[in-house]
């Protein structure tokens, strides 16, 4: 079952332990080529997308479990921005040849290509300042995640003809990337674009509205599910240490202030789970509500994140402050995923509004 | 276990609609509105119209009224499939319950579980066939979520018990025929195994009711007294000081038929809009259209959990502790609906109304406090969650 063998091997290959020895030595990559390597040939990272390319063609419901598990040991990898964003704007939107030039090189892991759409501080994807003339593209992208290690850019540009999707090779003249190393040990990066040249361009300007919304909703979905396998995996650890901790003579988890606070946060995270089973089904069956569902869940998942992280930093007490203890990874990670892809501001705004009030 | 075939099922649904569609009258397939649409049977049965009572009466020479229940005891004999099926094509015609009774979700199954052969044959009977209005003795003002506190005692006085004590929160207990109770039978016993569960008729000498106004108005509520009340030792059900198993299996029992959002005629969307307005197209509140959004992606998300419960079920995972959770969460669901009904309702809502036509959201806003008080209260619910599905340990 893909469950038990992503768990397997999460925890066997790339526990927490793993991520914080690449923060520790200051890892080039910021991921493990060899886990990288090997989620490519168990064919992760092909699982939605057609045989013709490389792929398994599965479903988003399958690759959710490994997000879950992956989420769990909090396992960095380009697979969300370049498989999930990437491979899903280009499996969707892309021409015959892109498909057969980029997707196979996502799919084998060999290229990693990542989308630029921020630019300001806080979640704006259809509005860019940055623009596209005579075949040359100029504009500062933010937190582009994976930037440092990327081989293509897809950039999201305006043109006399609206917005569109833009590819870019990262090595092109007129491309400087600054690497940011994010407080959850992952990176990200600032381009800036100079009249760097264009390659070409996924879809027609003027579609990129349609193109940004659909692309991030998988987006939002999955790194839900991610974020789900991490706040099951801080609540767990969370309550055996509760059992596990004694003061006053007795478990601290005798303590009802502390089980009704528990108790409460089991429920939410049963309601997220639900709410993401759900979503990720709902790609897989192509709804149409694709984008409500995803403002739902990633404003859900997000606050239940918010609570269950620092709900696990207060309840650990002393030694839940201390590096040395792990969930501390858990409060790092869950503020990151939080703003990325929009957060529960964001989303409940954009939900209000996809439900006209 | 004989297993019907595909096509058994399937004659079973098109013997079923035709039976609905020709014995259920058209206006018992519209929804209920009034306390009067809903028919309580009893010795001294009121129906509202003709309708209704050929709607019950065609439904109990089914044995439809139980449709579950074994034929013997006046129930329809119907297998868990053939329920199903039953079930779909009463609410495809939008058929009402021909007979409601806490006789039929609460009494009946104790007496199915621990009843003797007796007690089933006359109580089960008069039961689906609506002869008799029952209403349930739990509560005691000292005895709430510690029910097993209880004092209402019973003696044995030889050929019977002499009951003393007061029960509070009986619904219906003005115009219930019987009463089926948690009596204490043993003093000086631990508090759990001294109880018993008896069943009294609420006609015998010693019994007076009170109905309780709550701060939402009117209330089906009642405090009931017992003064001396003789109760033949055949009322008995199941052993004597070993009634708490019998209030346990029901009490988890009714705790999963609570926790279901109430549907609304409009969405709280719809409903917010329509009373305080837009700006520039948003809810005219910036506050309540976050609180409001919220709402619905909460509302949304327990409904999958229901589904999802119902799979697991189905799947050989009954719910067991997990009922705790979709108590929990649906009442306080409901209570936040009304907290932004009220907030988004404006200064007219705030009209106290006595008819259910209009002004009754205050009304409901107040009714709506006891959702996580009555059925075992919201704390109860997380000390539950946390004991047996975190297993944390005991306070």
């Amino acid at each position: 079952m893909l469950k038990t063998s992503a768990k397997e091997f999460f925890s066997g290959n790339a526990p927490i332990s793993s991520l914080r020895k690449l923060r520790d030595d200051k890892s080039e990559l910021g991921y493990d080529q060899r886990v990288w390597n090997e989620m490519a040939e168990m064919g992760w990272t092909g699982l939605v997308f057609p045989e013709a390319y490389g792929g398994l063609d599965f479903g988003y419901a399958g690759l959710g479990q490994i997000l879950i598990e992956s989420g769990k040991t909090l396992t960095p990898s380009p697979m969300m921005s370049s498989v999930i964003v990437s491979g899903t704007l280009v499996n969707a939107f892309g021409s015959e040849d892109q498909k057969q030039d980029l997707l196979n090189e996502i799919v084998s892991g060999e290229k990693i290509v990542t989308l630029a759409f921020e630019e300001n501080q806080t979640h704006n994807p259809r509005n860019p300042e940055t623009s596209v003339d005579s075949n040359q593209l100029t504009g500062t992208k933010k937190f582009v995640l994976d930037g440092h290690v990327a081989d293509i850019f897809l950039v999201t540009a305006k043109s006399q003809k609206g917005l569109g999707i833009y590819i870019i090779d990262a090595s092109a003249a007129g491309v400087s990337v600054q690497r940011h190393i994010m407080m959850d040990s992952r990176n990200a990066a600032t381009v800036v674009f100079e009249a760097a040249p264009v390659m070409g361009m996924i879809g027609l300007p003027g579609e990129g509205e349609n193109i940004i919304d659909h692309t991030l909703d998988v987006a939002r979905i999955c790194l839900s599910a991610e974020m789900l396998g991490s706040m099951e995996e801080a609540f767990s650890r969370t309550i055996n240490y509760l059992k596990e901790r004694k003061q006053f003579g007795v478990s601290i988890g005798s303590f009802q202030g502390l089980q009704h606070r528990a108790a409460h946060m089991f429920c939410e995270i049963e309601m997220c789970k639900s709410i993401v089973l759900n979503s990720l089904q709902a790609i897989d069956d192509e709804s149409d509500e694709l984008a409500m569902n995803a403002s739902m869940t990633k404003a859900k998942v997000g606050e239940v994140a918010k609570l269950v992280s620092n709900e696990g930093i207060q309840m650990f007490g002393g030694i839940g402050m201390t590096d040395d203890e792990e969930i501390g990874f858990f409060l790092k990670r869950a503020r990151v995923a939080q703003l990325t892809f929009g957060d529960f501001n964001y989303h409940i705004d954009r939900y209000a509004r996809l439900r006209s009030f | 276990m004989s297993t019907a075939t595909q096509s058994d099922i399937e004659s079973f649904r098109s013997e079923t609609r035709a039976w609905l569609e020709k014995n259920c009258p058209a206006s018992m397939r519209t929804p209920v509105k009034g306390f009067d649409d809903y028919f309580w049977g009893g010795r001294r049965p009121k129906f509202k119209d003709e309708d209704q009572k050929q709607w019950f009466e065609n439904m109990k020479s089914k044995g439809w009224t139980v449709p579950r229940w074994p034929k013997e005891y006046g129930g329809g004999g119907l297998s868990k499939v053939e329920y199903k099926v039953l079930k779909e094509e009463m609410e495809s015609l939008g058929c009402r319950t021909p007979l409601f009774s806490f006789g039929i979700h609460m009494l009946g199954p104790a007496l199915l579980n621990f009843g003797t052969e007796e007690q089933k044959k006359e109580h089960l009977t008069q039961i689906a066939n609506g002869e008799i209005w029952w209403c349930q003795g739990y509560s005691e003002p000292g005895a709430g979520s510690d029910l097993a506190g209880l004092q209402t005692s019973a003696e044995d006085k030889g050929d019977h018990y002499l009951v003393n004590g007061q029960k509070v929160w009986t619904s219906y207990a003005d115009y219930s025929d019987k009463i089926f109770c948690l009596v204490r039978t043993d003093k000086n016993a631990p508090k759990h195994t001294g109880i018993s569960f008896l069943l009294i008729d609420m006609e015998s000498a010693g019994v007076t009711t009170r109905p309780i106004k709550l701060i939402s108005g009117s209330s089906p509520f009642c405090e009931t007294f017992f003064d001396n009340v003789k109760v033949p030792k055949e009322n008995l059900v199941g052993i004597e000081n070993e009634g708490w198993s019998i209030a346990k299996y029901l009490l988890t029992h009714e705790r999963s038929m609570i926790g279901n959002v109430s549907k609304m005629d409009k969405t709280l969307d719809q409903y917010a809009v329509e009373a305080i307005g837009r700006v520039e197209g948003k809810l005219a509140d910036p506050v309540n259209r976050v609180e409001v959004a919220r709402w619905l992606i909460d509302e949304a998300a327990f409904n999958l959990t229901l589904i999802r419960a119902l799979d697991e079920a189905k799947a050989g995972s009954p719910p067991g502790a997990k009922s705790s959770f979709y108590k929990y969460y649906g009442t306080e669901l409901n209570k936040r609906r009304y907290e932004l009904m009220m907030s988004t309702g404006g200064f007219d809502n705030l009209i106290w109304g006595e008819s259910a036509a209009g002004g009754k959201t205050p009304r409901e806003f107040c009714r709506s406090k006891a959702n996580s008080i009555e059925g075992g209260t919201s704390e109860i619910q997380l000390n539950i969650i946390a004991k047996h599905i975190l297993g944390l340990p005991k306070s």
